[in-house]
């Protein structure tokens, strides 16, 4: 065993037992605190834990190595994933905290005075949440097997007992302070790496400043324009100009937004804290923890690249590095020497390119490109473990409570015991947890194009219904219903058409269809026009069906006013 | 109308506007710096970096984080104003 593996044993080991000794300490007794942690959580802890469950593997992992490929078209993410906390903070969460229910479909449901809203609201989140919630388990099992050499499959079923064990037990309350730690594990192993290799390349340590630097080899030219100059010799885009359309970027950064602000996982962190003024300052104080990592990331992104470059380009295969035999093992990283010259060509010709690199491996293999030492390699895959359990757990309560409390107590067993509803909860948590590992292990090839459009989903069905159930008093469940299944039968649509080319002839007819992409926007960006479509529909519908009884109206009057809160309830 | 309702109407109004005014500048950092003025700006160096490049990786993301404060500070204060607060 090497000095890496030991360490990433003693991380592993170390940060995982800490989870499982939070989750005993904050068990929880009743659906009170099952659902939203007992809703006395303060605004520091719930940003903490906010920005745990929402920075998942996909964050983590793979965000810079995708930026770090495209360059300026990666600011779809960037913008996308903080932008919509904007949206969130001043549309959403301090209203649906005064309106003090546990789920999102429980918000749907009543303000929308119907079961039919609350079912379309819970078959939604649970498509959302599932889709997600796969990719996570992948993720872990992509850590576990580089860097501890178990099987892929092992490492997800180690992760489902993990999140099993705290998710079950703990419900809210467990998930919460468990993502507080796992919050400063992953930012810790973030930032680390970052800042040694800042320093490395541009002698400056904020990493947010040295992407922007001259770099550190004395010829006193700025980091981005020398990866500019070695992307153009490539025959790559320049690093800083992309190559998507405005278009497709535009609608790509939107739908991400606004499938960030409609991701039930997110909504409900909101329901856990006292008061609606710590709704908002809680909003704030998240984003600011995710921004730390989002800011970095594109700097990480620029120096991985650059690095790599340098590594690689026209070398002898023969004088690689051990890392890049090391992710040769793992498939990630392939090379073919097809002119024999025993050297690395990579360049954007496809017919002339050796290399293939996964996007996934930029941050994984950062550290060690950059010859830093092993606890800090080590460190990066805890922080990669702590990022997808987060996510995974928070998921899947979102899960466990559609099931048990929107459709066992609101709708088939409405006189079921506080303690029956716990153990239903319970049960839909380990239900949850087995089909999420069963598709971590079998992925069904589609899941990592899936997690991308869970957003597109959720832009196209819970978004519009919250904004207009706050902003218009006046909106009716026929105006909602009809714009939610409108809104998500339209994106299930153009992902099955655009995405697997399910009408053409399946994956093989999805380059071909490029040309005929509506509006020219992409199957990821199409959330936004789904959206749009929703907000036209519910608005059409709602002119000519009757208003909503007056009860509800002075609801939406109601939770307009920040006082009274009160605590979050199921009645 | 009762004065409750004309306070809460009012109160309202007011949160409607700072929305409004809050939101125009989260668009204007983002799709507009970021997006579609991105090429203009690229003109223009911010150390090594070219400003519409910089906007979409870093700028715009600090002005989210400002923003979402400065509408905690405004919405106190109107809580104050109108009684709300707790």
């Amino acid at each position: 065993m090497n000095d890496v593996q030991i360490w990433t044993y003693v991380l592993v080991a170390l940060t995982f037992s800490l989870y499982i000794g939070i989750a005993i300490w904050s068990r929880a007794g009743s659906t009170k605190e099952f659902y939203v942690a007992g809703g006395g959580v303060s605004p520091l802890a719930n940003a903490m834990a906010t920005a745990a469950d929402w920075m998942s593997a996909a964050s983590f992992i793979s965000m810079a190595g995708i930026i770090s490929i495209t360059g300026y078209d990666g600011s779809v993410y960037l913008m996308g994933w903080t932008g919509g906390y904007v949206l969130l903070a001043l549309l959403l969460a301090p209203y649906l905290r005064k309106f003090g229910k546990f789920t999102v479909p429980d918000f749907i449901g009543d303000r929308y005075y119907s079961n039919t809203a609350r079912m379309v609201a819970v078959f939604c989140a649970l498509l959302v949440s599932f889709t997600y919630v796969a990719g996570q388990m992948r993720g872990v099992g992509v850590v576990f097997s580089r860097f501890l050499e178990v099987d892929i499959n092992t490492g997800v079923i180690i992760g489902m007992v993990i999140v099993l064990f705290y998710a079950v037990l703990g419900g809210m309350k467990g998930i919460t302070y468990t993502q507080v730690a796992q919050y400063c594990v992953l930012i810790f192993a973030f930032m680390v790496p970052a800042i040694f290799i800042s320093i490395q390349m541009t002698g400056n340590p904020i990493p947010q400043i040295g992407m922007g630097s001259t770099v550190n080899d004395g010829s006193g030219m700025y980091l981005l324009e020398k990866l500019n100059g070695l992307s153009t010799e490539l025959g790559f885009a320049e690093y800083t100009s992309g190559s998507k359309s405005l278009v497709d970027v535009f609608a790509i950064t939107l739908a991400l937004m606004v499938g960030t602000a409609g991701l039930p996982h997110v909504i409900v962190r909101f329901f856990t804290v006292k008061k609606v003024k710590d709704a908002r300052k809680s909003a704030g104080l998240a984003l600011l923890l995710i921004a730390i990592l989002y800011t970095t990331a594109p700097a990480v992104a620029v120096f991985a690249r650059t690095n790599m470059i340098e590594t690689v380009s026209n070398k002898e295969y023969e004088n690689m590095p051990e890392w890049f035999k090391n992710w040769e093992g793992t498939g990630l990283l392939t090379f073919e020497d097809k002119n024999q010259d025993g050297k690395i060509q990579y360049v954007a010709n496809k017919s002339q390119n050796e290399l293939t690199i996964d996007p996934d491996i930029m941050v994984l293999a950062n550290p060690e490109i950059a010859n830093l030492p092993a606890w800090v390699i080590a460190l990066v895959a805890a922080g990669g473990l702590a990022a997808a359990l987060s996510t995974a757990a928070g998921l899947l309560l979102v899960i466990s409570s559609s099931v048990s409390h929107d459709l066992v107590k609101k709708i088939f067993v409405p006189n079921i015991s506080e303690k029956g509803e716990l153990w239903a909860a319970r049960a839909a948590a380990t239900v949850g947890v087995i089909i999420a590992g069963y598709f971590g292990i079998n992925p069904p090839g589609f899941v990592a194009a899936v997690v991308a459009l869970a957003f597109g989903l959720a832009a196209a069905s819970f978004f519009p219904a919250i904004v207009l159930g706050i902003f218009h008093k006046k909106m009716n469940k026929e105006g909602a219903i009809a714009g939610m299944v409108v809104g998500i039968i339209l994106m299930l649509f153009y992902m099955l058409k655009f995405k697997f080319g399910i009408f053409d002839g399946g994956k093989e007819a999805v380059i071909g269809l490029k040309e005929s992409w509506w509006f020219g926007i992409s199957p990821e960006g199409f959330g936004s026009v789904a959206m749009v479509v929703n907000f036209v529909v519910a608005l059409t519908v709602n002119r000519f069906t009757p208003e909503p009884p007056k009860e509800v109206q002075e609801i939406v009057e109601n939770i307009r006013i920040p006082s009274g809160a009160g605590d979050a309830s199921s009645h | 109308m009762s004065e409750k309702q004309k306070k809460a109407t009012a109160y309202w109004k007011e949160n409607v506007r700072y929305l409004f005014i809050l939101l125009t500048i989260w668009f204007a950092v983002s799709y507009g710096a970021g997006i579609i003025f991105k090429d203009a700006l690229n003109a223009i160096n911010l150390g090594g970096f070219k400003l519409g490049f910089w906007f979409a990786q870093q700028g715009a993301i600090y002005v989210f984080v400002i923003l979402i404060f400065i509408y905690v500070r405004l919405m106190n204060k109107l809580d104050k104003k109108y009684g709300y607060d707790e």
